[in-house]
């Protein structure tokens, strides 16, 4: 009865954590993104504007919650539940602390295989909304999604092999304490840096963001697969674009980044928890970096680039993986 | 009713009919397979984020690739040609701030030309060197817009607000010149509406200061990033020929490689006293036309500093008092300044009966002015040659086999204003 009661406090947790960090990723993306382009940014509610995501969620909760008249009207209600839940799902094999407390799942020994399955069905709740909303922009960005993701999975997966080739186990208890070992180079980022690449930018596809953030092309399909979409609907998809940054940002930590680790971390836990929201902090800071600099990358090349460069790139990477453990060379042993 | 023989709502009959093309006609813009299902035909604006203004795109698709093409115009329509009809000659001169208002000052210039032209009046020099400079920051005005939108487009975004931060420089200009920022009206048939103000000359050189490292900055953003030059070369091209053919001018012909450009074919307003370039490309794809407008910058600089470095003293307006207006302190002393002053406010001065056409480069390519003069003080008919209406032509040609992606940087390769397309 503890354990379950315990299990649900944690869970709970986790998602007041990942909704929290959701409003404030929104408002450090702002304000970031505005410092590289000459703007000020949300700055008029509250202290340094601090409150604003607070007004944008009230805001979008008193919007009237329209249908489109020819739309499927169970499938339009449910593909913003599809998208967030996956997207909270995620959190649960993710260590953000080396106290058991900050840990729900992260020792399960098939904790990348969720990742990745979890990441698959994320796709579902953008494709059906594009399809449901009855709308042509809606339709061919819900296409885009399906076609994106599928070009993007195999090569993030490939990538995950390596680093669970490393790690021995695909727990990510393991894969944080294989990357222990006294120094900076123990990060897997530094051992495995074609994996690392890999896992980033086929992250930012499975995330939609830019460059690969074709599926919400504002200046082609309008809006996307959301055109059709307003208030909380609308805030829902928003929450589980944002949510899955973090949550990304935050599996990029712990497998190339050494998790929770650094100084000192064994004598305190709560330095832990800084340590990883540094190291997530500095993943969505690069983000917005992206954003701010890179065109957008046309659907056909997406696919093309998916395709004939990554996936080759990422089997090699597997195969050397391989080969290099085999042989024990010092460092991959 | 007899249900059979009612037409379904909304159709073309023989006695609603008011267009002058059958249905049959408008069919055959799109491909047959456009009414068994197996294209899907998507309606591009007039409300969408990159169709710069209110163009309507009806597209073709198939899956993503546009099969074809019909642009549809007239959204914008505000009959600035018609209300011209009404206006005497210099009251026309607000008006045309409005065509292309990301160049007011450009359309002012061909304005204030061709009915210097009709009128046969020469205009002091210190008016023209100030309406060349003036006139360059208008280009560069107008092609920063351009590239902003255009890279916004494409995707960058940062380009778009880096593009507004050099404007400010350039709209301040303005507004210490003219006090408005986009509508001018600064230039007035016989030269300017009065002399620049002394602050003029230190905020010019500021731009001469600052421009030439924005420049640079654009450049290592766009020109060499591989994830623009795969979104942007070979796409949307178009022949030399092509584009000849379709009365394209300005950047967007120039980047098919053609060597057009009306400051070097028929100088205006000095500008054969300057050293420029024309840059041209060769491809005629939206890289090259990029190419173009991107090289156009340095090239104004040049020409903005010939000018201030050679700009003579004198007067800025015509002292021909049938045109100009009189001094105030003329009309306290002078009967004739008076009867002048009364004269032109009241009815105007009276242009012969003739017809002018006059034509300048714009950032869009050869804005022209047509004049028909009908022996009284306002114009029987006056027509703008407007580029931007004639570079749209091309579009469908440009668009054919492109994707979606490739279409919307199409559009912003031939840099359209709506409100020049219709007027």
């Amino acid at each position: 009865m503890s354990i379950l009661l315990e299990t649900i406090l944690k869970a709970v947790m986790f998602v007041v954590l990942a909704l929290a960090g959701f409003a404030y990723t929104t408002w450090i993306e702002r304000r970031l993104i505005s410092r590289m382009q000459s703007r000020i940014g949300p700055n008029r509610v509250g202290p340094q504007g601090l409150l604003q995501p607070v007004a944008e969620g009230l805001k979008l909760i008193f919007k009237e919650s329209i249908t489109p008249a020819q739309a499927d009207k169970f499938v339009y209600m449910l593909a913003p539940m599809l998208a967030v839940i996956p997207a909270l799902a995620l959190f649960a094999v993710i260590p953000i602390s080396n106290h058991s407390f900050f840990n729900l799942a992260g020792g399960v020994d098939t904790a990348v295989l969720y990742v990745l399955a979890i990441l698959g069905t994320a796709v579902y709740g953008i494709a059906l909304a594009g399809w449901s909303s009855n709308n042509k922009y809606a339709t061919l960005g819900g296409l885009r999604a399906a076609a994106q993701v599928i070009s993007y999975e195999l090569a993030m997966s490939l990538a995950l092999v390596a680093v669970v080739l490393m790690a021995g186990s695909a727990s990510m208890n393991v894969i944080i304490e294989k990357q222990l070992p006294g120094n900076i180079l123990g990060w897997f980022i530094f051992r495995q840096p074609i994996a690392a690449a890999l896992f980033a930018i086929t992250a930012l596809a499975e995330l939609a963001r830019s460059p690969f953030d074709l599926v919400e092309a504002e200046q082609e399909l309008t809006a996307g697969y959301m055109t059709e979409y307003g208030g909380m609907k609308f805030a829902l998809f928003f929450m589980s674009e944002y949510v899955k940054m973090i949550a990304l940002s935050g599996l990029f930590t712990v497998f190339f980044l050494g998790g929770w680790s650094g100084p000192f971390v064994g004598d305190s836990w709560p330095l832990g928890l800084v340590y990883f929201s540094i190291k997530v902090l500095l993943c969505l800071m690069v983000m917005v970096w992206v954003r701010a600099t890179l065109p957008r990358f046309r659907y056909d090349k997406l696919m093309a680039f998916g395709w004939k460069r990554l996936l080759p790139i990422a089997l090699a990477n597997v195969v050397i993986t391989a080969a290099l453990i085999a042989f024990g060379v010092p460092g991959y042993k | 009713m007899d249900s059979s023989t009612t037409p379904p709502i909304g159709a073309i009959t023989t006695e609603n009919a008011q267009l002058d093309v059958t249905l049959e006609q408008l069919k055959k813009l799109v491909s047959p397979r456009a009414f068994t299902g197996e294209t899907m035909l998507l309606n591009m604006g007039p409300q969408h984020p990159s169709t710069h203004g209110v163009l309507r795109l009806l597209l073709e698709l198939d899956g993503e690739t546009v099969i074809s093409c019909v642009p549809d115009i007239g959204f914008l329509h505000t009959g600035i040609e018609k209300t011209h009809e009404g206006k005497t000659y210099l009251k026309g001169v607000p008006l045309t701030d409005r065509t292309d208002y990301l160049a007011p000052m450009i359309n002012n210039l061909a304005y204030c030309g061709a009915i210097e032209k009709l009128m046969g009046i020469e205009v002091p020099l210190r008016a023209q060197y100030i309406r060349v400079i003036l006139a360059e920051l208008t280009r560069m005005n107008s092609h920063l817009v351009w590239l902003g939108t255009h890279a916004l487009d494409i995707g960058a975004m940062s380009m778009f607000l880096y593009c507004m931060r050099e404007r400010e420089d350039l709209l301040d200009v303005f507004e210490l010149v003219s006090g408005a920022r986009m509508m001018s009206s600064y230039f007035r048939p016989g030269g300017l509406w009065r002399d620049v103000p002394p602050a003029f000359f230190d905020l010019v050189k500021k731009v001469l200061d600052v421009f030439p490292a924005r420049i640079i900055e654009y450049e290592r953003l766009l020109k060499e990033n591989p994830l623009w030059k795969e979104r942007t070369i070979g796409v949307g091209v178009i022949s030399k020929a092509d584009a000849l053919a379709f009365g394209m001018s300005g950047p967007s012909l120039r980047g098919s490689g053609v060597n057009y450009d009306v400051r070097k074919a028929f100088p205006y307003s000095s500008y054969d006293h300057f050293d420029f370039n024309v840059p041209l490309g060769s491809n005629g794809d939206v890289y090259d036309r990029y190419r173009c407008r991107l090289d156009e910058f340095p090239q104004s600089l040049r020409i903005i500093k010939q000018a201030l470095d050679r700009l003579p003293e004198g007067p800025v307006m015509t002292d021909d008092r049938k045109i100009a207006p009189p001094p105030k302190h003329e009309i306290g002393t002078s009967m004739e300044a008076l009867i002048h002053h009364f004269k032109l406010w009241t009815e105007g001065f009276s242009g012969p009966n003739a017809d002018v056409y006059f034509a300048v480069e714009s950032g869009k390519g050869e804005y022209g002015v047509y004049v028909h003069g009908d022996g009284g003080p306002k114009p029987r008919r006056l027509h703008f040659r407007a580029p931007s209406l004639c570079n749209l032509q091309a579009l469908p040609r440009m668009a054919k086999g492109a994707l979606i992606a490739d279409l919307v940087g199409i559009v912003g390769s031939i840099d359209i204003v709506l409100g020049e397309v219709d007027r």
